[in-house]
C-alpha cells in the first residue's frame, strides 16, 4: 500500500467514518477544466480521487460515462495527458490517494514498464483496471504490485466465496465492491443487500471495502456508507459536468462549481453514514 | 532445459489460459469471470459427451444440411485459366451461411447450462439470423444487438430476425458497425449475467469462445479434407477464405493446418485502401492490443484507442480478428493479405455471371484473392475457396453501388 492510501485509510478510521471516492473522467470536457475539478474534489470533501482514463469502447460503462470518454478523446486527452494531470495535481497535493481507472488497451500499448514508471512519478497510487481478471495477473497487477503501485480489485455479486479468494489474493489499496451484476450509472440496490455483501467480504480480508455502482444522493452515500468504508461516486459526477456544458459541449462557467457543490453534498452524507448506523 | 520447444502440432492450441502465442486470453470485467470458467467446463464436459456430439451432428445432417457439397467450378476455373478451383459450399446451409454451424452448438451448450436467454451482435446479419433461427428451433428470447448503420444496409436481414422473433436493437454508439454491437452485448451480458447466454458469432473474445467457436466450425474443413480426398484423391495446394473475425476461415483452415504442402491464405478487408483508416485489414495494418476479451491485431491509434474500419462487406466491417489467426500470422504457417471493396465487388459479378452462384460480399474477398492467384498457379494445382455464405442480403448494397435502381 503507498503511503498516501495507508495514511488516509488509517485517517478515516480515526474520524469513524467511510471515504467518499469520487470518479471523474480525465480530460473532459478539456484537460484545463479537467484539472480545475481534480484540484476542486478534496476540498469539497473528495477523500481518495478516481481518475479515469479515457477508452474508445468502454465495454463495462453505462452512457454517461461512454459519453464522457468521447468527449475526453475529441478534446484531445490521451494516456500520457492523464498522468500530466495528476502531475499537476500532486504540485498542490501530496495527500489525496489518486487511484487511475480504465481499460487495458491503452496501458498496454504505451508500455506496461513505462506506464508504471511513470505513474509513480506522476504520483499515482493505484490502478483499477476493469478487463484484467485475477486470471491475466502477470500482465499489469504483478508489475505493478512490485513498483509499489496498488492494484484494486472489482469483486461483483457474482464472486462467490469460493472465487473471493482468487480475487483478493493480490489485491491491495482497497477492495472495491461493484454493487450489482451490470455497467455503470444503473440503479442501486437494496442497501440491505450491500451490507451483507461488504460483511462477506469483510470476512475474508483485512482490507478496507468500498462500494460503488449505483450511489447518485448524499442518502445513498449515508446508506452505503453505513456499513462500507468507503462510497465511490461516479456517474452521478459524470452527468453533472455533462449537465454543465454549453450546447457545443464545451465547459460553461459552472463546471467546476457545480460539481463542487454536488461532491460537497455527498460528502455531507459520508460524514453522517456512521451515526445512522449507530442510530 | 528451458526452451520452449518447437509444437509437433499446429492444431494443438490454445494453451489451458486460452492463449495462441501471445494472443488469446481472457480480458473480462470480474462479473463475467465465473461464467466463462462455468462456460469453459461445461465446453469440456460437452466435447467429450457422444450424446451432445450424436446431437450435433443429427441437428447438422437434418436441420443445417451438412455435408455441405464440394463444387469443381469449371467455367471459373477455364475462364481463369490456371488452377483448378473448388468452393466449400456453405452458401447452401440453412440461414444461407456457415454461422448456423456454431449457433447450433453453442445453444446446445446454452441449453445444458440451464440458460434461459439468448443475446448475440450481429455484423452482416448472417450470425444474427443464425442465432435468431436456433433461438426458435430451442424456444429461446433472443436479442440481437446489430449497429445502426448495419441496421440500415442488411435490411433483409434484419427483417429475417424480427420475422424469427428475435428482438434486434439498433446501436447507435461509434459508427454504429459490429464492434460497437459487441460493446453492447458485453453490456447486456454483464446486466444479465445469470439468465443470459452470450452467442458470440466469431472465433473471437475471451477464451473459451475462439476454441469453441473454431472447433464448432471445424466441420468445414474437415469434410472440405475428404471431399477433397474423394474428388482428387490429394489435399489442395492453397486453401483461401475471408477473414473478418475469422469464424469461417478459422473453420475451413483448422483441419489442413498440418498439412505442411497446403498453403493458407486469409483475406482480410482492405475497403477504400491501406493508406488512410477505411479499410478492416487488422493484421496487414494494425497492430497486437486487447479488446473484447482477447489480445489480438487490432486497428487503433498509438493512444492505444480502437479505429473504426470500414468494409462495403458488413460482415468484415470490424477493427479485430481471432486471436488464432494472429498466432497463424506471427509463426508463418498462414499468410494473410487485403481485398479492396472494388476487387470484391469485381469478384461477386464475376462469379454471379460465369457460375449463377450469387455469393456474399464477404466471400466475395476470397474469391477475389483467388481470380489473382489462380491463373498463376500451375492447371494441375488445386484451390479450394471457403464460399461461406450467399450474397441474397447483399443485393441492394451491390444494385445501388452498380446504378442498377432497384
Amino acid at each position: 500500500m503507498t503511503a498516501r492510501m495507508d495514511k488516509r485509510f488509517a485517517s478515516l478510521k480515526t474520524e469513524g467514518r467511510p471515504a467518499l471516492i469520487t470518479y471523474f473522467m480525465g480530460g473532459d470536457p478539456d484537460f484545463e477544466t479537467s484539472l480545475g475539478i481534480m484540484k476542486a474534489l478534496p476540498g469539497a470533501g473528495a477523500d481518495i480521487i478516481e481518475l479515469g482514463m479515457p477508452f474508445s469502447d468502454p465495454m463495462a460503462d453505462g452512457p454517461a460515462i461512454q459519453l464522457a470518454g468521447q468527449r475526453a478523446l475529441k478534446g484531445g486527452q490521451t494516456l500520457a495527458k492523464t498522468l500530466e494531470l495528476a502531475r499537476r495535481f500532486r504540485e498542490g497535493d501530496n495527500d489525496t490517494p489518486i487511484v487511475m481507472m480504465g481499460y487495458y488497451n491503452p496501458i498496454y500499448i504505451y508500455g506496461v514498464e513505462k506506464f508504471l514508471d511513470d505513474a509513480l512519478e506522476a504520483g499515482i497510487d493505484g490502478l483499477i483496471i476493469v478487463d484484467l481478471p485475477p486470471e491475466m495477473d502477470d500482465e499489469l497487477c504483478i508489475p505493478a504490485l512490485e513498483k509499489g503501485i496498488n492494484f484494486i480489485r472489482l469483486a461483483t455479486p457474482t464472486t462467490d466465496d469460493k472465487r473471493l479468494p482468487t480475487v483478493l489474493k493480490n489485491t491491495s489499496g482497497f477492495v472495491y465492491y461493484v454493487s450489482m451484476n451490470g455497467i455503470t450509472g444503473s440503479a442501486l440496490p437494496d442497501p440491505s443487500l450491500i451490507s451483507g455483501a461488504v460483511e462477506r467480504i469483510k470476512g475474508h480480508t483485512e482490507l478496507p471495502v468500498c462500494v460503488g455502482f449505483g450511489v447518485k444522493t448524499a442518502d445513498h452515500a449515508r446508506a452505503i456508507g453505513a456499513a462500507a468504508d468507503g462510497v465511490v461516486v461516479g456517474t452521478a459526477i459524470v452527468a453533472q459536468i455533462a449537465g454543465s456544458l454549453t450546447k457545443d459541449g464545451q465547459a460553461g462557467p459552472d463546471t467546476v462549481a457545480s460539481v463542487a457543490t454536488l461532491v460537497r453534498g455527498l460528502a455531507s452524507g459520508v460524514r453522517s453514514a456512521r451515526l445512522v448506523a449507530a442510530e | 532445459m528451458n526452451q520452449t520447444p518447437r509444437p509437433n502440432s499446429f492444431r494443438a492450441g490454445p494453451d489451458e489460459d486460452g492463449r495462441f502465442g501471445i494472443y488469446g486470453g481472457r480480458f473480462v470485467a470480474e462479473t463475467l469471470m465465473p461464467l466463462i470458467l462455468d462456460l469453459q467446463g461445461e465446453w469440456e464436459k460437452a466435447k467429450n459427451d457422444p450424446a451432445f456430439q450424436a446431437e450435433l451432428k443429427h441437428l447438422g445432417a437434418h436441420y443445417i444440411g451438412r455435408p455441405s457439397p464440394l463444387y469443381f467450378a469449371e467455367r471459373l476455373t477455364a475462364e481463369l485459366g490456371g488452377a483448378k478451383i473448388y468452393f466449400k459450399r456453405e452458401e447452401l446451409n440453412h440461414t444461407g451461411s456457415h454461422k448456423i454451424n456454431n449457433c447450433i452448438g453453442q445453444i446446445l451448450l446454452a441449453k445444458r447450462m440451464g440458460k434461459t436467454r439468448i443475446i448475440a451482435e450481429t455484423g452482416a446479419g448472417q450470425h444474427g439470423v443464425a442465432s435468431a433461427t436456433v433461438a426458435a428451433r430451442f424456444d429461446l428470447p433472443c436479442v440481437v444487438y446489430m449497429g445502426a448503420t448495419d441496421v440500415e444496409r442488411q435490411a433483409p436481414n434484419v427483417f429475417r430476425m424480427k420475422l424469427l422473433g428475435a428482438e434486434v436493437i439498433p446501436v447507435t454508439a461509434g459508427h454504429g458497425t459490429l464492434k460497437d454491437a459487441m460493446n453492447e452485448a458485453l453490456r447486456d451480458w454483464v446486466t444479465n449475467v445469470d439468465s443470459t447466454y452470450y452467442l458470440i458469432g466469431t472465433a473471437a473474445g475471451p477464451h473459451p469462445y475462439p476454441e469453441m467457436v473454431r472447433d464448432f466450425q471445424a466441420v468445414i474443413g474437415a469434410e472440405a479434407r475428404e471431399q477433397m480426398l474423394a474428388a482428387e484423391g490429394r489435399l489442395p495446394d492453397m486453401v483461401i477464405a475471408a477473414v473478418g473475425g475469422g469464424s469461417n476461415a478459422i473453420g475451413i483452415f483448422h483441419p489442413f493446418l498440418d498439412d505442411d504442402g497446403v498453403k493458407i491464405v486469409g483475406v482480410e478487408a482492405g475497403g477504400k485502401g491501406l493508406q488512410g483508416d477505411e479499410h478492416c485489414a487488422s493484421i496487414t495494418a494494425g497492430s497486437p492490443g486487447v479488446l473484447h476479451g482477447n489480445r489480438t491485431y487490432l486497428l487503433q491509434d498509438g493512444d492505444g484507442q480502437i479505429k473504426e474500419g470500414h468494409s462495403i462487406s458488413a460482415g468484415l466491417d470490424y477493427p479485430g480478428i481471432g486471436p488464432e489467426h494472429s498466432w497463424l500470422n506471427d509463426i508463418g504457417r498462414a499468410e494473410y493479405v487485403p481485398i479492396m471493396d472494388h476487387e470484391a465487388l469485381e469478384a461477386f459479378q464475376m462469379l454471379t455471371r460465369l457460375e449463377g452462384i450469387i455469393p456474399a460480399l464477404e466471400p466475395s474477398h476470397a474469391l477475389a484473392e483467388v481470380i489473382k492467384r489462380a491463373p498463376k498457379m500451375g492447371k494441375d494445382e488445386i484451390i479450394l475457396m471457403n464460399l461461406s455464405g450467399r450474397g441474397d442480403k447483399d443485393i441492394f448494397t451491390v444494385g445501388k453501388i452498380l446504378g442498377m435502381g432497384m
